[in-house]
């Protein structure tokens, strides 16, 4: 199991170079200039010109990779080009916020999402099991930002219960650690528990339809140790992979919630730097983001041994 | 009880109830501002954003700083003498003046920050360093221009408001690269910037500093005493409109610099703020048109679009049916300065005239040639303009190639000088703040000089005659003068279209007051209770 681990780990450096490779050759081809932006509205061709080569953005494709993955290599991330600051401490600011609300989003979507599912497959067909999947379809299909946008309106602007935006560290306390970030959980997390929850359901289904379920039935086991002991733990793989997978899903709907709950997370520094071609940040990010992905699938690959014995690496 | 339990009881409760008020005190220390933008940097020459000019306002101080009458007033100056030709200028600073790290403010700072400012602007910094025979520290307080041609407008390039300013940093701050940012933000204004509490993309903390002293006079935009009320003045960056929106109507932050106008009167009906114009010069919307490339380096195409243009249409596509925030302006100055003027703009004014436009048009042998219109999408007011444009277009026969982008790739394709086919463009649509269109020195999208002009290049003789006229011009009524001779023939040239006038709101918490209309937010004499 260990060298497995320690196999997959090294695995993830090709990944990684494949991801850095493939981002720093995408942003060279997109069009957009961030010496224009610097220089600003008024400013002359001339002007813009000089940017650039201060920049260095005038040097070949090849010379600008090469120095930038030996940098990254050594550690350093580089400076961004609009706020003169490390990427690295960027980054660092911006972690704990996009983290925060990942582990809170997961927390309450998974609480919720894994006892909806396995109700609704134990209450298959009836009103229960149609009113959990109406919850899902419902979670499913509606945008992160309107569900964001009515939460703020009702538990904000009407109720005065929660603030409308912001994120304190949980440093400053719990209280208010958590009253900046229900509401952006709640709004995130809907689409997610929609997900675990159908995919809980269909999975609880399948097991509870085997041989074995009738068998403790049969032996008179409580209702609650079948459902909660022995189908979910056979129930789990599939639903791993699917919070695995939605992971990466969390990450693209954190760059909506944090910007409608102004959330100074990840998701707000990615799209902040690739509206003003800030190539240093963007390729940070989407080098932070490929790794965690990776890293996430690890983890998920790990956890299948967990809940079924019989997998071996 | 006994005696000390008792007391000890009763100053606990007393502490309790009169919590909220010493929190209150405490919050009314502290104003918290929604500004414009996101403030991504902090150098205000090596950017002309405005949020970074705005940011720079609080940190750094001016050596004249100009007045709501668009007059320059002594700022960290105490005075100057000039020769009678306005070649000689010779500028004393205030006594006492301090940096923010401690360290006097001094003729050779100012010396510095001069020459990096005119290294970087292009409309009057560049014009003083092409007429610059010396620029020398007589004394720590006394530093002297000397010119190898009059400058009459010299106080208003140092005082002027249009960025990039003219701030004043500590000398080896200011020797850094014009070109490349400064990482020490150390000024001698009114505020301190909080480095440690900067998180790009989502808030900014200045501090009061308290070595600073106000000049004596009563504050006046950017002009006289800049007292600040508060120990902490906090921006939040709220990219989102209606997040914006709604942390002002729930007491989250103080001062909004710029709502959205369609948020607008939502927070006209919400008890506790008040909103009103922000700034009095407004903005001038603009249709840049590519002289370069045919058919419209044919002057004949160019005015056939001028013939058919509704300002009107614009206008309302920008800031809506409230037609207290816009009007139609058939000249380039803005509206309501010295320097506004109608003269030659009767092609802007009374009903359109698309069969005219389409003679005009075939006249200038346009043969239904593609026409590239960029359109930043990502920018609401370009993308309305740019969506008016296209239909306009469609209007008088022309066959339109919309191209929908970002502003960051509009700002780069706008360099193109290629021709539309290859890369190039034929129009671009973009606004200019209603201070740089005040008089033609920081005007710069009306500069003719053809491949040194702004994007699109325009040529004009005529144009480029008038605005030297002006320079020379030394009174206000030769100002005026010159500037209906340079209004008409940048309008019979066709320089660009302005496609309108327009203003935007503020809107702010009613616990705060002292908020004042200008083309930037002015935060000396508020208060908050």
């Amino acid at each position: 199991m260990f060298a497995y681990f320690i196999r997959r780990v090294l695995a993830t450096i090709p990944v990684v170079l494949m991801v850095a490779l493939f981002v720093f050759s995408l942003l060279y081809l997109a069009p957009g200039d961030p010496a224009a932006i610097i220089a600003g509205d008024q400013a002359t061709p001339d002007d813009v010109e000089r940017i650039r080569s201060s920049l260095g953005l005038d040097r070949p494709f090849l010379v600008r990779f090469i120095e930038w993955l030996w940098n990254v290599v050594r550690g350093d991330l580089g400076v961004s080009i609009f706020t003169n600051l490390p990427v690295s401490h960027m980054i660092a600011q911006r972690i704990e916020p996009t983290l925060s609300l990942m582990c809170l989003t997961l927390f309450i979507s998974l609480s919720l999402a894994i006892p909806m599912g396995v109700i609704a497959a134990w209450k298959h067909g009836t009103l229960i099991d149609r009113a959990v999947m109406m919850v899902a379809v419902f979670g499913f299909s509606t945008p992160v930002f309107v569900v964001g946008y009515l939460l703020a309106y009702i538990f904000a602007l009407q109720l005065d219960w929660l603030p409308v935006q912001g994120f304190t560290s949980i440093s400053q306390g719990l209280w208010p650690f958590l009253r900046n970030l229900l509401l952006p959980s709640i709004a995130l997390g809907l689409i997610f528990m929609a997900l675990i929850a159908r995919i809980t359901r269909a999975t609880m289904l399948d097991v509870l339809s085997q041989d074995y379920v009738r068998t403790a039935k049969a032996k008179g086991v409580e209702q609650k140790t079948i459902l909660f002991v022995h189908a979910l733990k056979n129930a789990a793989v599939p639903i791993v992979t699917i919070v695995g997978i939605g992971f990466a899903a969390l990450i693209g709907g954190a760059v909506v919630t944090e910007s409608v709950f102004a959330i100074p997370g990840l998701g707000r520094l990615t799209v902040d730097a690739i509206l003003r071609r800030d190539y240093p940040v963007i390729q940070g990010v989407v080098l932070l983001f490929s790794f965690n992905y990776v890293l996430v699938n690890l983890a998920v690959d790990l956890l299948y041994t967990v809940f079924d014995p019989r997998i071996r690496y | 009880m006994r005696r000390r339990e008792f007391l000890r009881t009763t100053a606990g409760a007393a502490g309790l109830l009169t919590a909220p008020y010493v929190a209150r005190a405490a919050d009314a220390r502290i104003l918290r501002f929604v500004p414009q933008a996101n403030l991504a940097n902090l150098d205000p020459v090596w950017t002309t954003q405005y949020v970074v000019r705005n940011g720079a306002l609080l940190i750094w101080d001016m050596l004249y700083g100009v007045d709501d009458k668009l007059e320059p007033r002594p700022q960290m100056v105490e005075g100057h003498e000039v020769s009678p030709d306005f070649r000689t200028w010779t500028f004393r600073l205030r006594p006492n003046l301090k940096f923010h790290d401690g360290e006097p403010v001094r003729s050779r700072d100012a010396v510095a920050s001069i020459e990096r400012w005119m290294a970087r602007d292009s409309t009057m910094g560049l014009v003083i360093k092409k007429q610059l025979e010396s620029l020398d520290v007589v004394d720590d307080r006394t530093f002297r221009f000397r010119l190898s041609a009059p400058y009459p407008k010299m106080l208003f390039a140092l005082g002027k408001s249009s960025t990039p300013c003219l701030f004043v940093m500590p000398e080896r701050i200011a020797k850094t690269d014009p070109f490349k940012q400064i990482s020490e933000y150390v000024g001698s204004g009114p505020m301190r910037f909080n480095k440690n509490e900067w998180v790009p993309g989502s808030g900014a903390i200045f501090e009061r500093f308290a070595g600073y002293e106000p000049r004596a006079e009563k504050a006046n935009w950017l002009a006289g005493g800049k007292r600040i009320n508060f120990d902490r003045i906090e921006w939040k960056i709220l990219p989102d409109a209606a997040t914006a929106s709604g942390a002002l109507q729930n007491g989250e932050v103080d001062w909004w610099e710029q709502p959205l106008p369609d948020l607008v009167p939502q927070l006209k009906k919400t008890a506790g703020v008040s909103v009103d114009i922000a700034d009095p010069l407004g903005n001038i919307g603009s249709f840049r048109i590519n002289h370069l490339h045919p058919p419209f380096n044919d002057v004949r195409a160019r005015r056939a679009v001028q013939l058919a243009l509704s300002q009107a249409d614009y206008m309302r596509a920008v800031v809506g049916d409230d037609e207290s925030l816009w009007k139609e302006v058939p000249g380039f100055f803005t509206p309501g300065t010295p320097l506004y003027t109608e003269q030659g703009g009767e092609p802007l004014k009374g009903e359109r005239k698309y069969e005219a436009a389409k003679k005009l048009l075939a006249e200038a042998g346009y043969k239904g040639e593609p026409i590239v219109l960029l359109v930043a999408t990502d920018v609401a007011i370009t993308k309305a303009q740019g969506d008016v444009t296209a239909d306009l277009l469609k209007k008088i026969g022309m066959n339109v190639r919309y191209t929908a982008l970002d502003w960051g790739t509009v700002g780069q394709r706008r360099a193109k000088k290629e021709p539309p086919g290859e890369g190039g463009w034929n129009i671009f649509h973009t606004w200019h703040a209603g201070a740089d269109c005040v008089n033609p020195a920081p005007y710069i999208a009306l500069n003719a000089s053809g491949g040194t002009a702004w994007f699109g290049w325009p040529k004009s003789d005529a144009v480029q005659s008038k605005i030297e006229a002006w320079y020379g011009a030394a009174d206000l009524a030769a100002e005026k003068k010159v500037a209906g001779d340079l209004n008409q023939a940048a309008m019979d040239d066709v320089v660009y279209i302005p496609t309108g006038f327009f203003k935007g709101y503020q809107a702010w918490r009613n616990n705060v007051s002292g908020i004042v209309k200008a083309p930037f937010p002015v935060f000396w004499d508020v208060s908050k209770t």
